[in-house]
């Protein structure tokens, strides 16, 4: 227990700042961009990011770009009768009104083609396209390979 | 009363008609139960360094058996992060269990380097990676799925789906359970650590 604590706290104190940045783009407000660290620049990174839509009209993410990455695509992580996999997902719903997460376990997008390992404690630039309210550049933090989210201070 | 020779042959049909019933009613809640006991997963696959390792080896120990890939972006690094954290916050108890990583993507993940994908996690994780019948004959065993799925867009043309649960075996070898994919570290903390 005593060490659960020990780690909770270290989890805390070593709480990066950028991945909480929140950025806006019309009724869109985008916060919790992050990646995990990777293991060379082979095997393919991982982009997540919280959209809250606080508009009364409906929009979907439809497409990433970023240079850290030749080839960015959205992904859904699906799990089907204890089987997962993970499809292309066309565009992202960002329904009026709602928040939507790409999460461990969910949508996400995945970074194939990476032009360089991405290292704890980097960042690099994703361009994320909606269909309705165009183009926003968040900057994406790299968290480490264990890292499951950032720790912002809204308590997500 | 005297029963007629005909007369025990019926009344023995009926006793053993209702003994068979009984049975039948009984067997299908009791048939899984047994099922589920003689379930002992075995596997025989080399390592990292290709030492050949298989079940037998681990005997003694708990062992957190996950089926994956390393080329997999979302849904390996995440189980393989709870398993590190679970392995730390065990402490002592770590030493009595073994965390193996299963390749269900053998080939490709040899060339891209399957000891530096599990250590970058933790370094207890043992790394399997056979070829394609000691992948299959171990996945059979653990009553899993996977499959190589034609992909395009995909690095190298494809991608594999795959069972993502956690599995737990005794140190006898028996399946004591999965975790499905999401439990937290602290749930599975919290069910091996009475255990051990």
């Amino acid at each position: 227990m005593k060490s659960l604590i020990l780690s909770a706290l270290l989890t805390l104190s070593a709480t990066p700042v950028l991945a909480c940045e929140t950025f806006t783009l019309g009724d869109l407000t985008i916060d919790h961009a992050w990646s995990r660290a990777t293991i060379g620049a082979d095997r393919p990174g991982v982009f997540y990011v919280k959209i809250t839509n606080t508009g009364s009209a409906d929009d979907a993410l439809i497409g990433i770009a970023t240079p850290a990455a030749g080839m960015p695509m959205l992904h859904e992580t699906v799990v089907t009768e204890g089987v997962a996999s993970m499809p292309h997902a066309m565009s992202i719903p960002v329904p009026a009104g709602e928040s939507v997460a790409l999460a461990p376990g969910g949508y996400h997008g995945m970074l194939m083609g990476l032009t360089t390992a991405l290292k704890e404690g980097d960042s690099f630039p994703v361009t994320l396209t909606f269909q309705n309210a165009g183009e926003v550049v968040v900057n994406v933090e790299v968290l480490s390979l264990r890292a499951e989210g950032p720790d912002c201070d809204d308590g997500n | 009363m005297r029963l007629t020779r005909l007369q025990k042959i019926l009344w023995a049909a009926a006793g053993a008609a209702t003994l068979a019933y009984g049975v039948l009613m009984v067997l299908p809640s009791r048939v899984p139960m047994e099922t589920e006991a003689a379930f002992r997963p075995s596997f025989a696959l080399p390592d990292a360094e290709g030492l050949q390792r298989t079940s037998q080896d681990f005997a003694g120990k708990h062992l957190l058996v996950f089926f994956g890939f390393t080329n997999c972006p979302d849904v390996c690094p995440t189980t393989l992060a709870e398993v590190a954290q679970v392995m730390d916050d065990l402490g002592d108890d770590a030493a009595l269990v073994q965390p193996l990583f299963i390749s269900i993507d053998p080939e490709r993940d040899r060339r891209l380097g399957l000891a530096e994908f599990t250590e970058a996690f933790h370094p207890s994780i043992i790394g399997l990676a056979g070829d394609e019948a000691q992948t299959r004959a171990a996945a059979d065993s653990f009553r899993i799925f996977y499959a190589r799925e034609g992909d395009a867009a995909a690095p190298d043309g494809y991608t594999m789906s795959h069972s993502p649960a956690l599995y737990l075996i005794s140190p006898e070898g028996d399946w004591l359970r999965q975790f499905t994919y999401g439990t937290p570290a602290a749930d599975i903390l919290a069910d091996l650590q009475p255990r051990l």
